[in-house]
């Protein structure tokens, strides 16, 4: 039973790391339609400039700032130097540009870095503390859930509730509309682009450490879970995101912990198809119009 | 190109790339190899995401379900005390079975999917690919793969012939066999229907074409293919291991697909063939260079991927119909009556007449090929 509730808290902090990622690719899916494939490398390039400057100056959260600062330069970067000019007449060309982009992103961070491991500290312990006798939450899971909880809670304010939050939902559901009214969708496009790319980096840089490291390769995982928690949770719905990121996250948390960390990847797969095929629309979404 | 055409073009290319093998090198014989075997990979993922639209990053995995297929037979046999060619083609024809019927059971159900959940499905295959051999580590020898016993070139041809010639001819004539028949099914009534499926999946079923079971043909074949692929790496590498078929070779394939001109089977021997020489000459490259030997370890692949990489983007954004489609666009601005002497590159031409009732032409895919205007008879227009 120890187990069991430790195993379900730990998945429940991994979980909230999925639930961000999968949010980035829902915000960028609702802005322009395209599952962006080089998320991950992304994600990884603005954690391996937290990763220098945490190494230069010491700080932490120097790393994080610098982290959600780069994840958004370079998310504005990709959408204004590439993505928009990749059109979407055929759903393949961005998810072949998006490819692209990965290759490239690794590449030059395995020409940058090397491709050995690299170990990352963490502000926090991540050796989990016993509350009533039974061992649940490191203090590390708790400072994740805080990030996380933070910069969601923050995303959902800003959407809902601010006039900008409403210039980015017009853009993004009706854009032609939107233009007309004055608002500057392709500003706005690139916005979108900017804040998921910077989500993705903090979830990137709160998941590596708890993994093998810092590495090129280190979020290729991370994006495939991130997907399928977004499929599940339906493309386009941020709610469906979160909660499928925590209930994929305890899944994969339970497989592991009973049957060994290799099956987790095979759970995944066929998770991502049981979805697929039983309920493509996904579990959470409302809307009718995506076809699979 | 006529069927006949096709088969002498085929054959007089099988006898140019083995009379080769006795000029070149043994290392570019290896490299001939590769790339062949690399070709079927590649000319699979021609025919499923050129022609069909259905975007799979899971080639690498079937290339990986028929390299272990040919190492589970051949090393069975080898046990069994089997020889000679029977522990060649055995194997062989293992690969390609094996590999089709995992690409069956995918294309079931990953037939019902299409753009971004087909590519992220099939991705999630490769990723889970180390997972499985290392769940299976008793069979499939988990991270270190499996070592093959193999069957080598026959005793007449030692001292003439050398390991690296003989698997390059092996390869050679396994390529241009599944090409041939690719291009064959490619320009005939299958070809036309997997088009007409791509353009317009509702309209091609008013036509009467059933869209889910081509998708799923279309896996089926373009999986064979891979397998093929994949039981020559194994043949020519002598192993089967998840690392060498990973979401970096699975990316790489695609690269290769989509730079040669995807839908076109010769663009994916133009892509084929740059997969194998570029990273050779940028590591030739750098080794003139006399670089440190740490700058040299991070250059050595990454560059490599680099480029691929931008290539990959440049060629999406600027020139979606790759490498064969600016060839063409030259050789028609060269000549209107000049004939390309490679197979002709418009899939839904205009005189074929099952793809009439399809108003594909309206909506395009925009990286196959297209209705080129210049490829219509000449009429005259009034003025």
């Amino acid at each position: 039973m120890d187990r069991f509730l430790f195993l379900t808290f730990d998945g429940l902090a991994r979980g909230a790391v999925l639930a961000a990622f999968a949010l980035s690719l829902v915000l960028i899916w609702r802005a322009a339609r395209i599952v962006n494939f080089a998320q991950g490398a992304m994600a990884v390039a603005a954690t391996y400039i937290a990763f220098t400057v945490t190494a230069l100056t010491g700080s932490y959260w120097a790393g994080l700032a610098a982290a959600l600062v780069a994840g958004f330069l370079i998310g504005a970067v990709v959408e204004r130097g590439v993505m928009r000019f990749v059109g979407n007449s055929s759903a393949l060309n961005p998810v072949i540009a998006g490819l692209g982009l990965l290759m490239l992103i690794q590449a030059v961070l395995g020409m940058l870095f090397g491709n050995s491991y690299r170990t990352m500290v963490t502000p926090f312990s991540s050796n989990p503390v016993e509350i009533f006798g039974i061992t649940v939450f490191s203090s590390y899971d708790l400072f994740v859930f805080a990030c996380i909880a933070v910069l969601v809670g923050g995303l959902v304010l800003l959407f809902t509730r601010t006039p900008l939050g409403l210039r980015l939902r017009a853009s993004a559901f009706a854009p032609d509309l939107a233009r007309l009214l004055g608002v500057r969708t392709s500003r706005m496009l690139t916005l979108g682009w900017a804040m998921s790319s910077a989500l993705g980096a903090l979830a990137a840089l709160l998941v590596i450490p708890t993994e093998l490291g810092l590495n090129p390769h280190a979020a290729d995982a991370v994006f495939v879970y991130a997907f399928t928690v977004a499929v599940i949770g339906g493309l386009d719905s941020p709610a469906g995101a979160v909660l499928g990121g925590l209930a994929v996250g305890v899944l994969l948390s339970w497989v592991s912990g009973y049957w060994g960390a290799t099956l987790a990847p095979i759970a995944i797969l066929v998770l991502l198809l049981a979805v697929l095929l039983i309920r493509p629309g996904g579990i959470f979404s409302m809307t009718k119009e995506r076809t699979v | 190109m006529s069927v006949t055409k096709r088969y002498a073009f085929a054959a007089a290319a099988a006898v140019l790339l083995i009379g080769l093998t006795f000029v070149i090198p043994s290392f570019a014989s290896y490299q001939l190899a590769t790339v062949c075997a690399y070709l079927c990979g590649i000319a699979g993922l021609t025919l499923l995401t050129g022609a069909g639209g259905q975007l799979s990053l899971g080639q690498a995995a079937l290339m990986a379900a028929g390299a272990y297929s040919y190492a589970l037979t051949a090393n069975t046999m080898a046990d069994a005390g089997t020889e000679g060619p029977l522990l060649l083609l055995v194997p062989l024809a293992a690969a390609v079975t094996g590999a089709a019927v995992l690409g069956l059971v995918i294309g079931l159900a990953a037939g019902r999917l299409h753009g971004p959940y087909l590519a992220g499905f099939t991705m999630a295959l490769v990723v889970a690919l180390p997972a499985v051999t290392s769940t299976f580590s008793s069979v499939l020898g988990g991270d270190q793969g499996l070592w093959i016993t193999v069957e080598k070139r026959p005793a007449s041809l030692r001292g003439t012939v050398s390991t690296e010639a003989w698997q390059a001819w092996l390869a050679v004539v396994c390529s241009v066999l599944v090409l041939t028949l690719l291009a064959n099914l490619l320009h005939g009534r299958f070809g036309r229907h997997l088009r007409a499926v791509r353009d317009n999946p509702v309209a091609a079923a008013l036509a009467g074409i059933d869209p889910a079971r081509t998708k799923v043909t279309a896996f089926f074949i373009s999986s064979a293919a891979a397998g093929m692929g994949g039981g020559l790496l194994a043949y020519t590498t002598q192993s089967a291991s998840p690392g060498a078929y990973s979401l970096v070779f699975s990316l790489f394939l695609l690269m290769a697909a989509v730079v040669g001109g995807i839908g076109s089977l010769a663009g994916a021997v133009w892509g084929a063939v740059l997969l194998v020489a570029l990273p050779h000459l940028i590591s030739t490259a750098t080794s003139r260079l006399e670089l440190s030997a740490d700058l040299a370890q991070r250059l050595d692949g990454n560059l490599a991927v680099a480029v691929f990489g931008l290539v990959l983007i440049v060629v999406v954004l600027l020139a979606p119909q790759g490498i064969q489609g600016l060839l063409d666009r030259i050789g028609r601005r060269l000549g209107p009556t000049r004939s390309v002497s490679v197979p002709p590159k418009s899939p839904t031409s205009p005189d074929s007449p099952d793809s009439a009732p399809s108003p594909a032409s309206s909506t395009p895919t925009r990286l196959s090929a297209r209705h080129e205007p210049e490829q219509l008879p000449a009429t005259p227009k009034g003025q």
